[in-house]
């Protein structure tokens, strides 16, 4: 077996019962289902909120397909993430329509405000911003994606407010 | 359905939403409730309503009197006035405005606006999508019945062939020929895939149909079924669209609570059963190999064709990949005969097309129109005309995978062969509307650095051409251009046309091309002079110093 499964980190979401628990259930629920891959890794994803080199592994050897393969197909799709994120994902549409409306304004902003790059996550583990491709709300551009909400028509002079309001929760 | 003598439509797309639908929704339902109505009213969410001024807005009906901005204390003054004692509360009554062509309740309300025509968006904004009676009660599920008990699937693949519907994802196959590859094939099982991996930037139209009437879409791909054979149907939804997911889930589980889905539909003895598959936020999954190889669980790489899905596709089995806009289309059709369906658009492109209008015009949003409107049609009419009264110089078509049109070509006709012809494409629908003041060079570089993130990197073409054309292309908007750039550009474009496996990288060379032909004077101005002539370009102040 792969080396991680021998050495778990400590924080890794393995560790802890409760999301082992979730982990566990997702792999029994789809591991019968052909090209189950995308599925779990979909539901791990928005419940564990990241996927853990350890995690791969272990989902690897569930499913019985080769690592590489798990990992061929996470490191594909712009949703999946190896890293932990903050309590918050703040997406900036880089779709054509944000763009021309002044996305890129928008980014460096938040960049100034919260102190972190684009990727990054903020020391106290509350808001993680990333750049993501067009949202389908094109009308409404400039767009922000906060989690699964959509804010559209964003300023510049607006994001402190908004986004001050995500930090405190 | 009860007796309802009104009908109250609260908006839900996510900017109300942001402003507190939800909250005025409840409101309504609890006051409605202590003024003892429940029996008599029906309120509901509604997705798009077309106006962004004045959210959250609330519809009335049969009135149709439109109240917004609504705030949750206003609700039981609104309730108090207009459904109880039955007077307009002309306080919370929306600013009058101009309404541009896409709002369905004004186009069942007042007729429609020249050229208007709704037969995929018949319903959406009309009824509540989470209800299956409302969907019945519009004609639902009638064209799956005449097809599974009238019809047989040779003479359902008939129908959409004379109606001569034609793909609408952006490639415009013809339907009809589609499903008769699939339905000669021998080997079963056969599969149905609705490709609702919309992730052009600028589209936004199979979003508005799964989330406003995913009923129509269920019932099309049970016909789909019953015509080719196939007993089972994915539809591969775009990983940002929770909604959409949402509702598509919903819907299925209410038909097959009905006998729409499952085991011998409307006593045929015909089986069909849909999943709903999430992607992951993959812009190359949209073409229809990647998405199947995403549907088996895998990388979302094109596959090398022939062999077409039409013989090998979900797992090496005949299989129909048919975007959300076609297959809405479907039902309309069974229902009304392919003769009717002639009725609109042109000889060889029938039917409505749905377009998203963007950029610098003064409304933008979605459309159905006949297809052959043009460009001009497009901006005066719907679009209310270009923002702040500047000059149209180009419309960006399909989102990115379409080409730059330039002004010279606003009065071709939109359809699928005068596209062609002028040798520009059609795409899937997304018009971004530039003024004199975009710089068709800064244009195609965002584009070709769209491309470039989201080239998967199978074949060398688009991998390298797109990451080579957007350094050539930020060089140009900088002003470190040659004119030896140019050649290189319009090498690399028509290698990326040839030899690329997929249409991501075919598309790329697209804008490429548009530019160098329509546009090279502008481009020649980047490089020889040092001037971007829309200003918008960062040229750097040296480079121009120098040139002087």
């Amino acid at each position: 077996m792969p080396e991680t499964l021998e050495r778990v980190p400590m924080r890794d979401p393995l560790t802890d019962p409760e999301q082992k628990r979730i982990i566990d259930e997702i792999l029994e629920r789809n591991k019968n289902i052909p090209g189950a891959t995308m599925v779990v890794l979909n539901e791990l994803q928005s419940r564990i909120g990241y996927i853990s080199p350890a995690m791969q592994a272990y989902v690897a050897q569930k499913l019985r397909i080769p690592l590489s393969e798990l990992y061929g197909v996470l490191s594909f799709y712009s949703f999946f993430t190896m890293t932990p994120r903050g309590r918050h994902t703040v997406k900036f549409c880089m779709g054509t329509a944000c763009y021309v409306a002044g996305a890129p304004q928008l980014i460096e902003k938040a960049q100034q405000i919260l102190g972190i790059r684009l990727g990054e996550t903020t020391p106290d583990w509350s808001i993680t911003i990333e750049e993501c491709r067009c949202v389908g709300a094109c009308s409404q551009a400039p767009v922000v994606m906060i989690d699964d909400d959509i804010y559209g028509r964003v300023r510049p002079n607006k994001l402190p407010q908004l986004l001050r309001k995500y930090q405190r929760q | 359905m009860k007796a309802i003598r009104a009908m109250v439509l609260v908006s839900g797309d996510p900017a109300s939403i942001a402003q507190g639908a939800h909250e005025v929704y409840q409101r309504l339902q609890k006051e409605i409730k202590a003024f003892g109505l429940q029996d008599e009213i029906s309120v509901s969410m509604i997705t798009d309503v077309g106006r962004h001024d004045a959210l959250p807005m609330v519809i009335v009906y049969p009135e149709a009197v439109i109240y917004g901005p609504v705030k949750p204390e206003d609700v039981h003054f609104l309730v108090e006035e207009h459904l109880y004692k039955g007077r307009i509360a002309t306080r919370l009554v929306a600013p009058k405005k101009e309404l541009s062509g896409r709002i369905a309740w004004l186009a069942a309300r007042q007729g429609t606006l020249p050229a208007e025509q709704r037969i995929v968006l018949e319903r959406v904004g009309l009824i509540d999508p989470d209800e299956i009676e409302e969907y019945i009660v519009h004609g639902g599920y009638e064209a799956l019945g005449k097809a599974l008990t009238q019809m047989t699937p040779n003479e359902v693949i008939e129908e959409i062939t004379q109606a001569g519907l034609r793909g609408r994802g952006g490639a415009g196959f013809p339907t009809g020929l589609k499903w008769r590859f699939v339905a000669r094939e021998k080997r079963t099982p056969k599969y149905v895939i609705c490709n609702a991996d919309e992730s052009e930037p600028g589209t936004f139209k199979d979003r508005l149909i799964l989330e406003g009437d995913p009923h129509n879409v269920i019932e099309a791909m049970v016909i789909t079924g019953y015509a080719v054979g196939a007993n089972e149907g994915y539809v591969y939804v775009r990983g940002e669209y929770k909604l959409a997911q949402a509702r598509l889930r919903k819907a299925i589980a209410q038909a097959r609570e009905m006998g729409f889905l499952g085991k011998d539909i409307f006593g045929s003895g015909f089986d069909f059963d849909i999943t709903v598959h999430a992607g992951a936020g993959a812009y190359v999954c949209g073409e229809e190999t990647a998405l199947i190889e995403s549907l088996e669980g895998k990388r979302g790489e094109p596959r090398i064709r022939p062999p077409y899905p039409t013989t090998h596709g979900l797992w090496g089995m005949p299989t129909v990949v048919n975007n959300v806009e076609t297959l809405a289309n479907v039902p309309a059709i069974i229902r009304h005969g392919a003769e009717w369906y002639r009725g609109f658009g042109t000889e060889n492109s029938p039917g409505t097309k749905l377009y998203t209008i963007l950029g610098n015009v003064n409304e933008t949003g979605l459309i159905e129109v006949p297809m052959g409107i043009t460009l001009r049609e497009v901006i005066t009419i719907y679009g209310q005309g270009m923002k702040n009264g500047a000059a149209f110089k180009m419309a960006q078509t399909g989102g990115s995978s379409g080409s730059i049109v330039p002004a010279s070509l606003q009065d071709t006709p939109m359809d699928f062969d005068s596209y062609a012809r002028a040798g520009v494409s059609l795409g899937s629908g997304a018009l971004l509307i530039c003024d004199e003041n975009t710089c068709v060079v800064d244009l195609a570089r965002v584009l070709m650095n769209f491309f470039r993130y989201e080239s998967c990197g199978k074949c060398t073409p688009c991998r390298v051409g797109t990451e080579r054309a957007h350094q050539i292309l930020t060089r140009i908007t900088e002003g470190r251009g040659t004119l030896a750039d140019l050649e290189r550009l319009e090498k690399l474009s028509q290698g990326m046309r040839q030899l690329s496996n997929c249409g991501l990288g075919q598309a790329a060379a697209v804008p490429l091309q548009s530019m160098l032909q329509h546009f090279r004077a502008e481009v020649e101005a980047h490089i020889k002079l040092h001037v971007c002539p829309a200003g918008s370009c960062p040229m750097s102040s040296r480079r121009v110093t120098t040139a002087a």
